[in-house]
């Protein structure tokens, strides 16, 4: 977690090839920026569908169940991918089944899904607490961390991040469909609950991978922020998609080179950059709101809407 | 057992836990009664770093948690409409804000010493046995102006939450209200981060109110029995956690207050056909 404590801490100079070489000397910062490549990438596109689909708090229970997941599975000796995918997977089915239930009472969902994430952070501070071993605390697997991410472990990561924007690709156009238009999609026949459920389960399977990158707590800074921007700054959604993808993948791999030379967490880093990302492109739409509402004036006749 | 029960920490435990869930069933009521669970899981996550940033700073730790959670409280309440913020909005502050804390938390445990390294876990899943006679006198006070308040608003405000469109029109302060609210619920969470640490208070917030709501249809019984339930709930996390010392005291309460809201499902299967909003 701490670069900055060891006695040969990385010092940045301006000549940007010579320190690009020097950080991809250390495999960890190669496999650092592989795993950052493929999280951006699933989480962008991911993101986007949640951000339009206003599943934000679903969302975040997900990606805190992947604490418990991390800590059983230190605790447990088994595998930290199988802890990361197994927990994230199996609360997606759980609030999916939870939602065909409550039909129509958002606000007793909302209290479920808030017990839910309640007790499952519990159980992952209780097995915390069991454990009381080598692991430090419990903020590496919160906040994140990227020491340490081993070429297996990006495999893995590519390999989940395949399937699941392989099945998004294959149920995009119909989700994007129920996701606008639920009522209608309906009509039309799209079966909406089996996309509902599927679409969980994938967020689930990004929110795993994205915690193995920013911690657990910090997954909203890939998953959400840059899906926010880029739905704020342009409406196409084949546009917004890709500028998604970039917002992440840029914020990712700034925070990473950041936490490289800086010894603060790389998720504070990973969620200021997308954060600032954000507040810009907040500032962007109003200043051509602002510029949009001008054209009555004579000179304006190009408007930059 | 009874050892226990007379030691002093478990005393104070006991007085402030209740005050503080007797807070937290009130205010929580409300909360999901106006579909605003993510608002609180948003100002407990700012508790964490409200508190990071005044041990940083050398504060006191509950200046920074009350000052983060009834400022971005009310910040929320302001980006919103009509003081109701939108779940996106939050969900990209808060991602921003937990990662300054997780940046406090850095600055402080490598600039103090290594015996402070676990203030984050304190902060993040609380520690309700290490409170001292002070701190749980303040806690105390605060717990009792928070429920004060909100049983002196209690009306306008169900009012307020039930219909929105009629509340205004009859002249209830509704954007006002929806203000105050969100400053109470901050207070509220600054308070619980105290109990059980800032990452589990949604789950006293959500599951006694979610609980309440199953059992009854009448608002004003469901707000006292969803305080009821937060207390009792309190006890039976205290006196478990007291008896099954591995347990954490956090974990037994967000267990029992689990298993509380579970049994409701199985008391009660099937909804009645008529909206609990009548």
């Amino acid at each position: 977690m701490l670069l900055g404590s060891d006695a040969a801490s990385p010092v940045f100079s301006w000549n940007l090839l010579s320190d690009f070489q020097e950080m991809w000397s250390y495999a960890f910062m190669v496999n650092a920026f592989r795993a950052g490549l493929v999280v951006a990438v699933v989480c962008g596109v991911v993101g986007w569908f949640m951000v339009l689909r206003r599943q934000t708090f679903a969302g975040h229970t997900l990606s805190v169940a992947a604490f418990p997941g991390a800590a059983l599975s230190v605790l447990a000796g088994f595998s930290l991918s199988l802890g990361y995918f197994g927990f994230c997977i199996a609360a997606a089915l759980v609030i999916a089944g939870l939602q065909r239930r409550g039909q129509g009472s958002g606000a007793e969902e909302s209290a479920v899904t808030g017990t839910v994430q309640a007790f499952v952070l519990a159980c992952g501070f209780l097995f915390i607490t069991l454990y009381k071993g080598l692991l430090e605390g419990p903020e590496a697997l919160l906040f994140g961390s990227f020491l340490g991410i081993t070429t297996g472990q990006v495999v893995v990561l590519a390999a989940a991040g395949a399937v699941v924007l392989a099945v998004l690709a294959v149920m995009g156009r119909p989700l994007l469909f129920a996701s606008i238009d639920p009522e209608v999609a309906t009509g039309r026949g799209v079966p909406v609950r089996l996309l509902s459920t599927v679409f969980l389960v994938l967020l689930g399977a990004a929110t795993a991978e994205a915690s193995q990158i920013t911690g657990t707590l910090l997954v909203f800074a890939l998953m959400v922020i840059p899906a926010a921007t880029a739905q704020q700054l342009t409406a196409r959604p084949g546009l917004s998609l890709l500028l998604s993808v970039l917002l992440g993948l840029a914020a990712c791999w700034c925070g990473l080179i950041a936490a490289y030379y800086q010894p603060y967490p790389l998720g504070f880093f990973v969620t200021g950059f997308a954060f600032a990302g954000y507040v810009l492109a907040h500032l962007v739409r109003i200043a051509r709101e602002a510029l949009g509402r001008r054209p009555r004036g004579p000179l304006a006749i190009g408007g930059a809407a | 057992m009874s050892t226990v029960l007379s030691q002093e920490f478990f005393q104070h435990a006991l007085l402030a836990g209740t005050f503080i869930a007797l807070a937290c069933g009130l205010v929580g009521y409300f909360l999901v009664l106006r579909a605003q669970i993510f608002t609180g899981d948003a100002l407990s996550h700012v508790a964490f770093t409200g508190a990071m940033a005044a041990l940083a700073g050398g504060y006191d730790l509950r200046l920074g948690l009350f000052a983060a959670t009834i400022g971005v409280g009310l910040l929320l309440g302001g980006l919103g409409r009509k003081g109701r913020p939108d779940d996106v909005v939050i969900g990209s502050v808060f991602a921003w804000i937990l990662g300054l804390g997780a940046f406090f938390l850095t600055v402080y445990t490598t600039s103090r010493s290594a015996a402070q390294g676990g203030a984050g876990t304190t902060v993040l899943f609380g520690s309700i046995f290490g409170l001292n006679g002070s701190q749980t006198m303040l806690a105390v006070v605060i717990a009792a102006a928070i429920c004060l308040v909100l049983l002196l608003v209690a009306r306008p405000l169900l009012f307020a939450t039930l219909d929105e469109a009629v509340a205004a029109a009859r002249g209830v302060p509704v954007r006002l209200l929806g203000f105050g609210y969100l400053a109470l619920v901050g207070a509220c969470a600054g308070e619980a981060t105290q109990a059980v640490g800032s990452l589990l208070l949604l789950g006293l917030l959500a599951a006694p109110a979610g609980a309440a709501i199953r059992l009854t249809d009448r608002p004003f019984r469901a707000l006292a029995l969803s305080a009821g339930l937060a207390v009792a709930e309190m006890w039976g996390g205290l006196l478990l956690s007291a008896e099954v010392p591995k347990l954490p005291p956090s974990f037994a309460i967000m267990a029992t207050a689990s298993a509380v809201y579970a049994a409701t499902f199985l008391v009660r299967p099937a909804r009645r056909a008529v909206p609990a909003a009548a």
